[in-house]
Parts: structure tokens; sequence; C-alpha cells
């Protein structure tokens, strides 16, 4: 439950005696079972200095997450290593910096037009459509791609090879300053029956490396959101890698057999009411 | 209508196109806008705007109706509603008028309260953009709106909290974790609020089970909610679950609600479902609202009005429905629609002004992203003049860090700085409640005890082996 980076607080509490004027919450053993801030302790009603800076810093790292430009060169040697492919093909949204691109989402989901000439090129290499195209967007994060786009990939590429469809994916691309919907551009470009874009998300406070996975059949642009299947928070102390990739791998078979994606694509992977060890309500409050 | 809005300043001669023009560009500057290209194109233009906006009549929205009569039922329920005799007292006023009387010693609290069904939305956002921020504090003060279910919120002087134990995977002692910790900061008197992490019916009525089990525990005078769509809340009244209050995030334009997959006949529907459960005390006021400046440009459901006037007709949705609470989460959205901390700031106080002159018992999530150009002093900023605008509640969580929704908001000590700094306190039946836990000390809701007290500790008492 708590695999908690060295940015959140830690859970020692301050030596007896150390914290002049801060008043310990009795209840820290409750940290053991969220990641929420609790038991933080008190200078008169206020944060105390360590518990303070503390957050100062997670924020701090949460800031650079989304100003960190994502290294191509470095992923794509990732790829060519660890993947056995060609190097991902290199494209580029409409917003051309950070700040423009915090500001214009639509530019975001956008190609430019030097991207869009190289993604025709690939497509006309074959005519016959793939079945679908893996598309990696630096989005909010880039420090979630770095992190665990590859290893997402190689883990989606082991599902689909034991699948029981023939899955014949298009050549692999990376898009710089891109949002979601660009991943519909790439996909009618490539004639993919499916995209799969592979985004860094927001960074929260605790999670600056997580992953968001969103799937599009038919992927054509100025489709809208609703018509999107997402897999959120995929990363290691989240929703583990492998468990995503099989969850990508259920989604994308149903989309096949249904041809469309989106909320009339229910996924049904996973059983409707997240059950932990109880079938009742109870909890210490109320034991 | 072209040409009918002109301003003559110097020998220049200023025309706007339409009354969407004009108020979009009279809106102080905000990125959505921005976005949605109906900005101002210089700052010049954007007080002129406000000067042609000032020496417009009231009576105008009354005629040239901003989103057609005909094409959605806001503007239905805007136009239906409006009380003609309520709206007397300021029939002869241009909007500048409008501002220098809300300043007025003539506006009173009394006079101000009897005025709101005579003002519209759109009176309300064109009178906002021609305030100050301090404008905007000192008349929201004036308007005193409250609402009750086991606790009376709103009454001046006080501010209450959401509790808000979210938990990215719903763990149930996760989340009675989070509420331990906000109880004991004296956090929790508007609402015990979860935004579920797995949103369908099942995992609704499991959470809502949870937390009606707590407030009957520890005899709480407060309510709880869980934040899922209102055709789940409904079918989870159906099967018998302890709903509280119905919850909906409601947007300003037919279309943005369509987009959020509801309409008014909806909300009527699942009020009348709440109201016949009786389950309040004090008051029945039964639903929960969430509304935020830039939902309809982001639903594509904005008639290409500016953000804050679609804003201030979403209160109309809520107004209706007698809400307890209403909440403008006002930088969850993010950078394209509010950029930085000036930006949120701004639209915090609108948000809060034109609810409460609409009559609209509005609190603020005072929040930002972590893509935003924003921290933790713009928040404390904006908590400061919200608490002495007379915001009837904010949120609270632990250490202000929304680990589900991974957005920064206020958290349980915040809310006690800004109740100590201006004097303010919670709920009185909820305080009341402090005082007999022994929660707060010597009857004073602003020094904690320090000790824990004895039903609590019972509780920890109680907890399973960690291994830890």
């Amino acid at each position: 439950m708590s695999d908690r980076k060295p940015s959140t607080p830690a859970d020692t509490p301050a030596a007896a005696g150390d914290d002049i004027g801060v008043v310990d919450n009795p209840w820290q053993g409750l940290r053991a079972f969220t990641d929420a801030r609790i038991g933080l302790g008190r200078a008169g009603i206020s944060l105390p200095t360590q518990r303070m800076l503390e957050f100062q810093l997670a924020h701090a790292q949460a800031k650079d997450a989304v100003h960190w430009p994502l290294d191509v060169a470095a992923l794509s040697e990732q790829v060519t290593d660890t993947l056995d492919i060609d190097a991902p093909l290199r494209l580029h949204s409409r917003a051309s910096d950070r700040t423009e691109y915090l500001q214009r989402p639509d530019l975001g989901r956008r190609l430019d037009e030097d991207s869009r000439r190289s993604l025709d090129e690939t497509a006309d290499a074959d005519g016959s459509p793939f079945d679908l195209a893996l598309v990696i967007v630096d989005g909010l994060s880039a420090r979630a791609i770095e992190a665990h786009a590859v290893n997402f990939v190689a883990a989606l590429t082991r599902e689909l090879e034991a699948d029981e469809n023939d899955w014949r994916c298009a050549p692999l691309t990376v898009v710089e300053q891109g949002r979601v919907a660009i991943g519909d551009e790439v996909g009618e470009a490539l004639n993919a029956r499916a995209v799969l874009v592979l985004i860094g998300e927001r960074p929260g406070l605790s999670s600056p490396d997580s992953l968001g996975l969103y799937l599009t059949w038919a992927p054509k642009r100025g489709i809208s959101d609703a018509q999107r299947n997402c897999i959120s928070n995929v990363r290691p102390e989240g929703l583990k890698i492998d468990a995503a990739a099989a969850r990508a791998r259920y989604l994308l078979n149903e989309a096949r057999r249904l041809e469309l994606s989106g909320v009339k694509l229910k996924d049904r992977s996973e059983d409707d009411v997240i059950d932990h060890d109880n079938d009742d309500t109870g909890n210490f409050l109320t034991y | 209508m072209s040409g009918r809005y002109r301003y003559t300043l110097g020998e220049r001669s200023y025309r706007f196109e339409s009354l969407a023009e004009l108020m979009a560009k009279a809106t102080p500057a905000r990125s959505g806008d921005r976005l949605a290209g109906v900005i101002a194109e210089s700052a010049e233009q954007r007080v002129v705007a406000q000067m042609a906006l000032a020496d417009l009549p009231l009576a105008t929205f009354l005629e040239d109706l901003l989103v057609p009569y005909e094409e959605d039922e806001i503007t239905r329920l805007i136009v239906d509603r409006h009380d003609r005799q309520a709206f007397e007292t300021i029939s002869s006023f241009t909007v500048g008028d409008f501002r220098n009387w809300l300043l007025s010693d003539d506006a009173t609290p009394e006079v101000l309260e009897a005025l709101r069904p005579g003002i519209t939305p759109e009176m309300a956002a064109a009178v906002c953009k021609i305030m100050r921020n301090q404008d905007l504090i000192l008349v929201a003060r004036k308007c005193r709106v409250r609402s009750a279910f086991r606790n009376t919120i709103g009454l001046a002087g006080h501010l209450s909290t959401r509790l808000q134990p979210n938990h990215p995977t719903d763990d149930l002692t996760g989340i009675a974790a989070s509420i331990f910790d906000g109880l004991l900061y004296g956090n929790g008197d508007a609402v015990i609020g979860i935004n579920p992490a797995t949103d369908n019916v099942a995992q609704s009525v499991k959470l809502l089970h949870m937390l009606d089990a707590v407030i009957r525990k520890y005899e709480i005078p407060t309510q709880s909610c869980v934040l899922t769509h209102v055709t789940n809340t409904l079918e989870a009244i159906e099967q018998g679950a302890p709903v509280d209050l119905v919850f909906q995030s409601i947007g300003g334009t037919e279309a943005t609600n369509r987009g959020f997959g509801f309409g008014l006949a909806e909300l009527a529907e699942a009020r009348d479902a709440a109201l016949s459960l009786k389950r309040g005390s004090v008051g029945d006021n039964v639903m929960y609202f969430e509304t935020g400046q830039g939902s309809s440009l982001s639903a594509d459901a904005h008639h290409g009005l500016d953000q804050q006037t679609c804003e201030a007709r979403a209160y109309a949705v809520a107004r209706e429905f007698k809400p307890l609470l209403v909440n403008t989460v006002v930088g969850f959205i993010g950078p394209e629609y509010l950029f930085d901390g000036k930006e949120i700031t701004r639209a915090g106080l609108e948000d809060h002004f034109c609810g409460k002159l609409l009559g609209v018992p509005m609190g603020c999530d005072v929040c930002y992203t972590n893509h935003a150009e924003a921290d933790q002093n713009d928040m404390d900023n904006l908590l400061t003049l919200l608490g002495v605008a007379g915001c009837n509640f904010v949120m609270g969580i632990p250490g202000s860090d929304d680990i589900m929704l991974n957005y920064q908001t206020t958290s349980f000590h915040d809310a006690l700085y800004v109740r100590r700094a201006l004097g303010l306190k919670p709920a009185p039946e909820f305080e009341a409640w402090l005082e007999h836990m022994e929660i707060v000390r010597d009857g004073d809701s602003q020094r904690l005890s320090e000790r824990l007290p004895q039903a609590f500790a019972r509780s920890l008492e109680r907890l399973p082996e960690t291994g830890s």
C-alpha cells in the first residue's frame, strides 16, 4: 500500500523533543493505510516546518516534471536496444514549446506539417491497413515516458504475441508537445484500425511519473473523447505495467470484436466493485 | 442587432457586434477566453468594452438573450423564472448604476435577499466584469445565503469545510484514516464527500453505507455525499442506499449539461427522490453541485460566450434546486482556462460573488494543478480573500494533497488558519459536537485539544495489524 518514495513524508516521527512547538498526532500508525498526508502534527494550528518543506519539495518535483523535455534520442536508443525494432518515427505537434503547449491544447492535438509529411510517406510504403498503431506522447510528464513507455510496449508486445488474433503493428511513433487526441491523426495517417496512445499524465504530488493509455478504434482527426477508453495511473506504485498491458489487450480485443471504442465499450476486465478483504463496509472507525 | 453596442472614446468609435462580444471583451483577461478566441484584442479595448457595458441598461439582458430561448433549457429557466416585481428596484439601472447601488448603504443584506429572483445570471456576470476584487468581496459579504440539512451552513461569521477523504483505490480503511484525521482537525461540517475512484452504482452504494455508519456512530451533525453521476445516485436511492445529498457537476448551457449526460428533468427527479428519504434533521437542502469556469468551452458548448458568463448561468440551474452546497472548483480545469494564480484568484472571487448575488450557497475549491502557474502562496491569498468575502465553505483534505484526483486544494490546517485569522467558526451544530467530543478545548473552536479524545482513542485500538 505505502511504497512511498523518499519525497513523501517520512514515516518516522520526529524524535521527541526535537521539534520545538510542534504537537505530534498520536495516529501516525494510520499512515500504513493511505498515502494521504495524515497525522502531520501542528505548530499552533499550522503545518510544522518539516512537513511544510516536504510538501514544497514534492510540488517542486511535480513542477519540474511538467517542464522536463523528453529526451527523444535516449528513448530511441532504449527502443532499439530493448525491443529489437526500428527506432520510432519522431513527430512534433503544432505547439512550439511548453508555454504554448500549456495554453493551447488545440495545437497539441495537431501534427505540424513536417510530421504530417513524413507520416504520409511512411503509410504509403504499404497499402493495407495496420491492426494497431502505438503512439508515444510526452504529454504532461516526459518522466513517465522515460520511465515506463518502453517497458509497457515490451509487456504489450508479449500480450499480443500470445493473443489468438494476429496484431500487425504500424511503425512506432513518438510525439513531442502532444495531447491525447494527436494519436487519432497519427493513426489515421498510418491507416491503422486502432490506435493506443501512451502519454505522460499530469503529475500529482506523489506521482510525477504516471503513464496514461488511451485507445481509439477507427482513429480519425476530430473525434470526441467519448469515443476513447482510458487506462490511467500506470506506474509501479499504481497500476502495474503487466496488469496495464493485460487490460489493454482485453480492450483491444473488445474494440476489434465490437468495432468501436469509448463509452459503449465497457471495461469488465475487473470487478465492478473494488473489493478488498471484506464484503461489508466495516473499518476501524465503525467496528 | 449589429452596431447596437458602440462606444466613443475621444475621436475613436468602437463597435461590438453583439452583446456576447461586448461581454467577452469586457472580461478581465484569462487564458480560456483567449483559447475560445473571444478575448479583448487589447488592454484598451477591454476597458472600452467595460465602459460600454457600464452604460448598458440592465433591462437589455431581458431582451437580448445570449443563448436563444428555443435552443436552450437554461435560457428558458432564466427567463421563465425571472421575477419582474423583484426586478422593479433595479429596473431603471444601467450596469454601472447597479455596481454603485450594490456598493451603497441602500443595498443591505435584507434588500439584496429580496432582490435575488429579479437578478438574472447575465446581469450578475455583467456587473461582475466592471467590479474590482475588493468590490466583489465587499458586496458578496452582504449576501448571506443559508442552507441546512443536519447543520446550518452560511451563517455570518462561520466557515464550513467539506472533508474530502479520497483514496486512489477507494480502500475503506484508507478513507477512514483520512476522515479520522479531518474530524480531529475540526473539519467536515459542510459534508464528508468522496470522489469515488471507481465510478459506478455498486461502489457508490458501498461508500454511502460506510459514510452513513461513521456519521451515525459518532453522531456527527453533518451529511455525506458520494460524488457520482446523478443517474447513479438515483439508482442508489432505488436500491435503498442512505443518500443524504445528490451530487452533480453542472454547466451554464444545455449543451454543456448534455455533455455531462443529464438535463434539468433528471435533477428534479433525483431531488424528489432524495427529499422522499427525509434524512435531514434541521433542513431539506439535498443537492450538492460543482461548477467551474471553462467547462462549457471544454465541452464545445459555449455559444461564443466568455467563460465567466457561462459560469454565472450555471448558478441559475443551481438555485432552481435549492442546494445545500455549490462549489466552484476554480483551479482544477488547468492553465488553458485559468493560467496562473492571478487568474485563478480573480475567477474564484467572481464565482463566489455571482453565486451569492443570485442566492446560491457558494463555496470554493481553492485549488490548482501542477501544470498551472500557481502555488501554495496563491492559495493562501485566495483562501484569505474568500474568508473575508464570507464564503460558505472550502475543502479540507490531508496536507493539501489529493492523492486520487492529483491536484492541490486547501488542507485541514488551512481551514483552521482562516478560521483563526478571521475569527470564523464552523457550523453551530458541528461546533457544539466538536466541544462535546473534546476535539476542541475550553469551548474555543479555534484551539485543538492536546489529548486524543476518548471515542477516537478507542477507534485506534481497533486498528488491524499492519506488520509495521
